[in-house]
């Protein structure tokens, strides 16, 4: 164990703290690129999801289409689809590049349901008052029912952030410089797996577990204005 | 974009793919199993238990979800052996798979335990059930009805999860895609398939457990 | 020429008659009543007209001029005309009381925010809630909420007004305020067609009541009519019953 610590002590050199600080940032990034972008994309399709009529019939299937697909893939797969996908369109991008598209689809797909979930869990005759009243369906989304689905939105859309943190270790796969990349590269230069990965649980640890505690706080606060 | 589809390399190697689409459902059952075990002691300690044991099964329990199950297993994999312990690439996914569920199916079972009705347990104790009755008939039945959604939810998202195991050279489903995809280049069409194959089994896996559990325990699940 | 008609209409969810071959006509200026048991249809009349359901058979007239509810526009124009006031979750719970009343004329109508917002006051003072206007509609009482959802309505200037059931949720002692304001409206001549299990005031305020169950109109006759001398055993049933406590 003694030679442990000393081995972690060792480790804390400046570049290579720099190169975890790095690695943490680009964790952080992307999940947080993914929910974002995610989240704008997700509300749209939510949106399409709720129209009706004949006419938006193909708009409906396709985001139904899109959400529960990206839904059902693994991380990993969707990722490689996406890394050869612009391999073979001859499109010669960044690794991060990569990594982002594939954190937007995947964080589209699940943001898309939380926020129709959040839609939905508003009272039907809010949505009625609103149609009587000649609402169209984006006004109607947009002046009463998003103000209010928001509080139900919000906090599983934060835990999803902090899943997709842990998620996003995937991408190390293909060589974006996060985290577990980090680590990998620290075993691979001679230290001891069992330094390197523990410092890289430690510091996953340490990203996650403050925003859980948050998103806890936040949940509680936002449960009592859930009322009608 | 000058690429044409070349999907005739694929098909005739789909039953070697389909072969591990089953090791991934195996993967996921056992360490699912496993992880049953593990929550059910742990979500009992954390619910009746005494504050040492409590205090441990916390540390467990949030260490393991507040940090990615694919560093887990890189550490079970690579770090373990420096200190004596052996584990293939298999095992160490399985224990990785396994403890990191145990962690996840805690809180979710100490959240069904939680659930349970004082007034019902009350009522059942005034028409003179035994304890052992009252938790057959009564708290049961209803924490069988609330855990059974989130449980299956969680099966479906460990499914999902085997697809790590091909880091480490597990021949489940995207492990063998890396295969063929080494066999014959034909990177596109080979994980194509897998996605849908993926697709296609959490689809059905969601469509039985749905239909169980709307029949079994009358709980309203959504498919889709 | 009635002012409002429903001319053998049917409709159905999914597969369930809910209204089977029903006609009804309320006169400018009149009260209908509407009454009956659970299920008998009679809030379904209501959605018919404000196009929340579309009918499969039969003619909705507005003025003699028959409506096309399966065509946006005409649907659109209906509700300019005919506006509704639910049993409950009426408010939009995310703005306040002046807000609500305000919305539908300035997002939906287009009009100029400086122009809705004395008209809004002053119909909120007509339902007693001038001084509740930044209030949210969780502050207020059922019997509050009703009424400001009545002024709401009204700041749409319909000309019929349709009322769904609107005491049913409230605490007893609420109800009679929001009776009072529909009293009013019925005496300042606003066509509208109420349906409700008040029966005193139904009696009190209709010109003629429809009795309705099972997706028909059983009988249809004067408050008099119905609740004293009713000619259908099924009506008698009915107004027997309720009459009996």
């Amino acid at each position: 164990m003694g030679d442990l610590f000393r081995e972690i002590w060792q480790m804390a050199t400046y570049y290579n703290l720099l190169f975890l600080a790095q690695g943490a940032v680009t964790t952080i990034a992307l999940s947080a690129f993914g929910c974002i972008l995610g989240g704008l994309f997700g509300t749209l399709l939510a949106v399409a999801r709720l129209t009706d009529g004949a006419m938006t019939w193909p708009l409906r299937m396709l985001a139904l289409i899109f959400t529960e697909f990206f839904r059902r893939v693994p991380f990993l797969v969707t990722l490689f689809l996406c890394f050869f996908a612009f391999q073979f369109a001859g499109l010669d991008v960044s690794t991060l590049t990569v990594g982002c598209v594939t954190v937007v689809l995947i964080g589209t797909a699940f943001l898309a349901e939380i926020v129709r979930a959040g839609l939905q869990s508003v009272h039907p005759n809010q949505w009625h008052a609103a149609t009587t009243m000649n609402f169209s369906l984006l006004q109607t989304i947009r002046y009463v029912i998003l103000p209010q689905a928001w509080t139900v939105i919000l906090p599983p859309a934060f835990g999803f952030f902090i899943l997709f943190i842990k998620d996003s270790a995937l991408a190390s796969q293909i060589g974006v410089v996060e985290l577990t990349y980090v680590g990998k590269t620290f075993s691979n230069k001679g230290f001891s797996a069992a330094a390197s990965f523990g410092v890289i649980l430690v510091i996953y640890f340490m990203l996650s577990y403050p925003l859980s505690r948050f998103g806890a706080k936040l949940e509680k606060k936002l449960a009592p204005s859930r009322t009608r | 974009m000058d690429y044409t589809f070349q999907f005739g390399q694929i098909w005739p190697r789909l039953p070697y793919l389909l072969g591990g689409a089953w090791l991934s459902l195996q993967i996921a059952f056992l360490a699912f199993c496993g992880g049953i075990l593990i929550g059910t002691f742990c979500a009992a300690v954390k619910t009746f238990g005494g504050g040492i044991t409590r205090r441990i099964v916390n540390v467990y329990v949030v260490f393991f979800i507040n940090t990615p199950q694919l560093v887990q297993i890189y550490f079970l994999y690579f770090a373990l052996p420096d200190y004596g312990i052996f584990l293939t690439s298999y095992m160490a996914v399985l224990l990785g798979m396994t403890l990191n569920a145990g962690a996840y199916l805690t809180e979710i079972q100490r959240a069904g335990f939680e659930s349970r009705r004082q007034s019902e347990m009350e009522a059942a104790e005034v028409l003179g059930f035994t304890r052992l009755q009252q938790i057959r008939y009564v708290i049961l039945p209803h924490v069988a009805k609330v855990l059974f959604p989130p449980l299956s939810n969680h099966y479906i998202l460990m499914t999902l999860g085997t697809s790590m195991a091909a880091i480490f050279g597990v021949e489940e489903l995207t492990g063998r895609a890396l295969n063929v995809n080494a066999e014959t280049f034909r990177s596109l069409e080979v994980f194509s398939i897998i996605a849908v194959v993926y697709v296609v089994v959490t689809l059905f896996a969601s469509v039985v457990l749905a239909l169980f559990g709307r029949f079994a325990f009358r709980a309203k699940m959504r498919i889709v | 020429m009635p002012h409002l008609e429903l001319d053998n209409v049917s409709a159905s969810y999914g597969a369930l008659r809910v209204l089977d071959g029903i006609s009804l006509s309320v006169d400018r200026g009149e009260t209908l009543g509407l009454i009956g048991p659970s299920g008998s249809g009679k809030s379904t009349v209501l959605r018919v007209l404000t196009g929340l359901l579309k009918p499969e058979a039969g003619v909705v007239r507005i003025a003699g001029k028959p409506v096309n509810l399966g065509n946006a526009a005409e649907v659109r124009a209906l509700r300019d005309r005919a506006a509704i006031v639910f049993q409950q979750y009426n408010l939009f719970q995310n703005l306040t009381v002046l807000e609500n009343v305000m919305i539908a004329p300035t997002k939906v109508r287009g009009r100029k925010p400086s122009e809705v917002r004395p008209e809004a006051m002053r119909l909120l003072e007509k339902v007693g809630l001038a001084d509740k206007l930044q209030s949210y509609p969780d502050q207020l009482s059922g019997g509050q909420q009703q009424r400001v959802a009545i002024a709401r309505s009204l700041c749409l200037k319909p000309d019929i007004l349709l009322l769904d059931e609107v005491t049913a949720a409230l605490d007893p002692e609420l109800v009679s305020e929001v009776l009072d304001t529909i009293r009013e409206l019925a005496q300042e001549g606003m066509t509208m067609l109420i349906v409700s299990h008040e029966m005193g005031f139904i009696r009190e305020i209709s010109a003629r009541v429809a009795f309705m169950a099972d997706g028909k109109v059983v009988e249809l006759g004067s408050p008099t009519e119905i609740f004293d001398n009713p000619q259908m055993e099924r009506t008698n049933d009915f107004v027997s019953k309720i009459l009996r406590h």
